[in-house]
C-alpha cells in the first residue's frame, strides 16, 4: 500500500539529475563536432541511453518501484536494443 | 462443475439483458463481454468491406488487360484491401473480440484490469477506422502505395491521401497497444485463486505472448507511420538520400513492427486451436508446457526476423545471411505446436463438430503457409519468387487459411456460450466444406503462378497465366458463397436457434461453468480452481 502512497524525493536529487542531463546534452553537442569514426554512433547512443535511464529512474520514479516493473522495463529496453543492434548487420556491412 | 445454475439460465439473458440505456448501454459499457461484441460487429463490418475489395481484385484478374477497373483504381483496390484486412481486421480480430469475451472468464476474473481503458481502446479503434475510411474520399483520392507505404513513393511520388491513411494506422496502433497493456496486467493480477501459470488455458497463454508483441512492437509502427506524415508535411529528409536520409531505414522500421505483427495475427489463432483440439478429441492436450513456451518463443524469435522481407532491397549480404538464418529458427516453435496438436488427436475420441473442422482446416492450411514460408525465408530461393504471386499465395495461406480459419473456429466454439443459443451444425459443416474448397481453389493456383513468374501488384498479366487466374477467380466466388452461408447460419442461430446450454461441447475450462449467456461480472463468487484446464481423462 505504501507504494501507492508515493515516494517523496528530495529536490536536491531532482536538481542534481537535471544538471547531469544538461551536462550530457552539452557533451552530445560537443562530441558531434569530433569525428570518432564508428565510435560516433556508440557515443551518441550511449549518452542517450544514460540520459533516458536517469529520466526513467528518477523523474518517472522507476527507482522506487518493485523488482517486477524494473525487470519488465529492462526486457523492453533489451528488445529495443536488439532491434537497433540487428539493423547494424545491414548498415555496417553495406 | 458444468451443471451449476443451468436451470436458472433458461430465461436469463445474462450480460445481454437490456440495460435500459439502449445504444448507450452498449457503446459506453465497460463490461468486457459487451466490448467484445462491439468489436465483433465493428471488425466484421470491415471484414466484409475487405472481402468485397478482394472480390473485385479477383474479378479484375479474370482476364488480362483492363477488365473492370483501370490501373490506378486497381492500385487503390489492393492498397485498401491490404490496409483494411491487416490493420482493421486480422490484427485486432482475435485479441479484441475473443480475447475480450473469453480470457477474463477463463482466468476467473470479473473483468479486465482496466475496464475503462478497454472501452477507450474500442473508441480509438472506431476513430482510427473512420480516419481510414476518410482517406478514400476527397483530396487526391484513395491511397495507392500498397499497405506497406514504402518510401520514396509514399513520401514524394504519390499525390493520393497517404497522410490520412498513415495517420489512421497511427491511431489504430494505440488501440492495439492499450489492449496489450490491459491483457498483460489482467493475466498477471486478476487470476482467480488456484489459477497458477501452470493452469492457464493455452488460449490465455497465446494472448499473453501476443500482448507482449503488441506493447513492444506497436510503438515502432506508430513512429514509422508518423515519420511518413512528417516527411510528407515538412519534408525532413529522414528517408531521402539527397538530405542524408536512408530509404532502406524505412523498410527496416516498417518491418520491425510488421513482421512481429504477423505473430500478433497468428498466435491468438494458435491459442484457439489449442483450446478446441483437446475438447473435441476428449484428451488432455499433449505437451502443455511445450505449447505455452513455444508461444513465447514464437513471440521472441518472430521479433528478430523482419529483414527477410528485404532480401532483394539492396541491403548488405551479411544482413541477408543473418536474417535468413534467424528466420529458420521460427520454424521450430511453430512445428512444436503442430506436432503437439496432432499428438493430442492421436487415439483421441474425435468428434467432427464445426469448431473442430475449422481447427483441422487450420492445421493443413497453416502447414502449407508455413512450408511455403521456408521457401521464401531461404535467401537463395526468395530471389526468384520475391514480389510474385507465390508471396501472395503464401501469406494468404497463413493469414486467411490460418488466422482467419482459427477465428471462424473460435466463433463457432465460443459464440453459443455468449448468446446462449446454437447455430445449425449441419449448415455450418456445409459452409466449412465450401469455404475449404473455395479457399484452396483461390490461393493454391497463386503459388503455381508465382513459381511461373507472375508478378504481384499489377492489374494486367501475360495471357499464358490466364487459365490459373480464371481458376483462382472462380475459387473466390465459391469462398464468398461459403462465407455468406457461414455468417448467415451463425447469426441466425445465435439470435433464434435452440438453447445451447452452459457447456454445449462439454469443455472443461472455467468459461463453461457459468450460465449462458454469462452474467454481468461473470462470477457471483470468485471461483477457487484446483484442476488442470484440459482434464478430459
Amino acid at each position: 500500500m505504501d507504494l501507492e502512497a508515493g515516494h517523496i524525493v528530495p529536490y536536491r536529487t531532482f536538481i542534481f539529475v537535471w544538471i547531469t542531463l544538461m551536462v550530457l546534452t552539452l557533451t552530445t553537442v560537443l562530441v558531434s563536432r569530433m569525428d570518432l569514426g564508428p565510435l560516433n554512433i556508440w557515443v551518441a547512443l550511449g549518452i542517450a541511453c544514460f540520459k533516458s535511464g536517469l529520466v526513467i529512474f528518477y523523474f518517472m520514479h522507476m527507482q522506487y518501484e518493485r523488482l517486477i516493473f524494473r525487470a519488465y522495463l529492462f526486457v523492453a529496453l533489451l528488445i529495443l536494443a536488439i532491434f537497433i543492434g540487428l539493423t547494424f548487420f545491414d548498415v555496417l556491412y553495406r | 462443475m458444468a451443471e451449476i445454475s443451468s436451470a436458472s439460465a433458461k430465461s436469463d439473458r445474462g450480460f445481454l439483458t437490456p440495460s435500459g440505456r439502449g445504444l448507450f448501454g452498449w457503446i459506453f459499457s465497460t463490461d468486457h463481454k459487451r466490448i467484445g461484441l462491439l468489436y465483433l460487429y465493428a471488425i466484421l463490418t470491415f471484414f466484409m468491406v475487405g472481402v468485397f475489395l478482394g472480390f473485385l481484385i479477383r474479378l479484375e484478374l479474370i482476364a488480362p488487360g483492363r477488365t473492370i477497373v483501370n490501373a490506378q483504381t486497381y492500385n487503390a483496390l489492393f492498397t485498401l484491401h491490404g490496409v483494411i484486412m491487416i490493420f482493421l481486421f486480422i490484427i485486432p480480430v482475435v485479441p479484441a473480440i475473443l480475447g475480450n469475451l473469453v480470457m477474463p472468464i477463463q482466468i476467473g476474473a470479473r473483468d479486465v484490469a482496466f475496464p475503462r481503458l478497454n472501452l477507450l481502446s474500442w473508441w480509438i479503434y472506431v476513430i482510427g477506422s473512420m480516419m481510414a475510411l476518410a482517406s478514400l474520399f476527397g483530396g487526391g483520392g484513395p491511397p495507392d502505395t500498397g499497405w506497406t507505404f514504402y518510401v520514396p513513393f509514399s513520401t514524394e511520388a504519390t499525390t493520393t491521401n497517404v497522410t490520412m491513411a498513415a495517420s489512421a494506422v497511427f491511431v489504430l496502433g494505440f488501440s492495439s497497444i492499450l489492449t496489450g497493456v490491459n491483457f498483460i496486467t489482467t493475466i498477471h493480477r486478476l487470476r482467480a485463486p488456484g489459477v497458477t501459470w501452470f493452469r492457464l488455458t493455452l488460449f490465455t497463454w497465446a494472448l499473453y505472448a501476443t500482448a507482449w508483441i503488441q506493447i513492444l512492437a506497436g510503438p515502432i509502427l506508430a513512429i514509422t507511420v508518423a515519420l511518413i506524415v512528417v516527411e510528407r508535411v515538412f519534408g525532413t529528409g529522414m528517408f531521402d538520400p539527397l538530405k542524408g536520409g536512408d530509404p532502406l531505414m524505412y523498410q527496416h522500421l516498417f518491418w520491425i513492427y510488421s513482421h512481429p505483427a504477423v505473430y500478433i495475427m497468428i498466435l491468438p489463432g494458435m491459442g484457439i486451436i489449442s483450446d478446441i483440439i483437446p475438447t473435441f478429441s476428449r484428451k488432455p492436450i499433449f505437451g502443455y508446457w511445450a505449447i505455452a513456451v513455444s508461444s513465447l518463443a514464437i513471440a521472441f524469435a518472430g521479433s528478430l526476423v523482419w529483414s527477410h522481407h528485404m532480401f532483394t532491397s539492396g541491403m548488405s549480404d551479411m544482413a541477408v545471411f543473418v536474417f535468413s538464418l534467424l528466420t529458420f529458427l521460427v520454424a521450430i516453435p511453430s512445428a512444436v505446436k503442430v506436432f503437439n496438436w496432432v499428438a493430442t488427436m492421436y487415439k483421441g475420441s474425435i468428434s467432427l463438430d464445426p469448431p473442430m473442422l475449422y481447427a483441422l482446416a487450420f492445421i493443413v492450411q497453416f502447414l502449407i503457409g508455413g512450408l511455403t514460408g521456408l521457401v521464401i525465408g531461404s535467401a537463395g530461393t526468395d530471389i526468384h519468387v520475391h514480389d510474385t504471386y507465390f508471396i501472395v499465395g503464401h501469406f494468404h495461406y497463413v493469414m486467411f487459411g490460418g488466422a482467419a480459419f482459427a477465428f471462424f473456429g473460435g466463433l463457432h466454439f465460443w459464440l453459443p456460450k455468449f448468446f446462449g443459443r446454437m447455430y445449425n451444425k449441419k449448415i455450418a459443416t456445409w459452409a466449412w466444406g465450401i469455404m475449404v474448397v473455395g479457399f484452396n481453389m483461390l490461393y493454391f493456383p497463386m503459388l503455381i503462378l508465382g513459381l511461373q513468374g507472375m508478378p504481384r501488384r499489377y492489374f494486367d498479366y501475360l495471357s499464358r497465366y490466364q487459365p490459373l487466374n480464371v481458376l483462382s477467380t472462380v475459387g473466390s466466388w465459391i469462398l464468398v458463397t461459403g462465407l455468406i452461408l457461414m455468417f448467415v447460419n451463425l447469426f441466425r442461430g445465435l439470435l433464434r436457434g435452440p438453447e445451447a446450454g452452459n457447456s454445449p461441447w462439454d469443455a472443461r475450462t472455467l468459461e463453461w461453468t457459468i450460465s449462458s449467456p454469462p452474467p454481468h461480472e461473470n462470477f457471483e463468487e470468485i471461483p477457487v480452481v484446483d484442476t488442470y484446464p484440459y482434464d478430459y481423462s
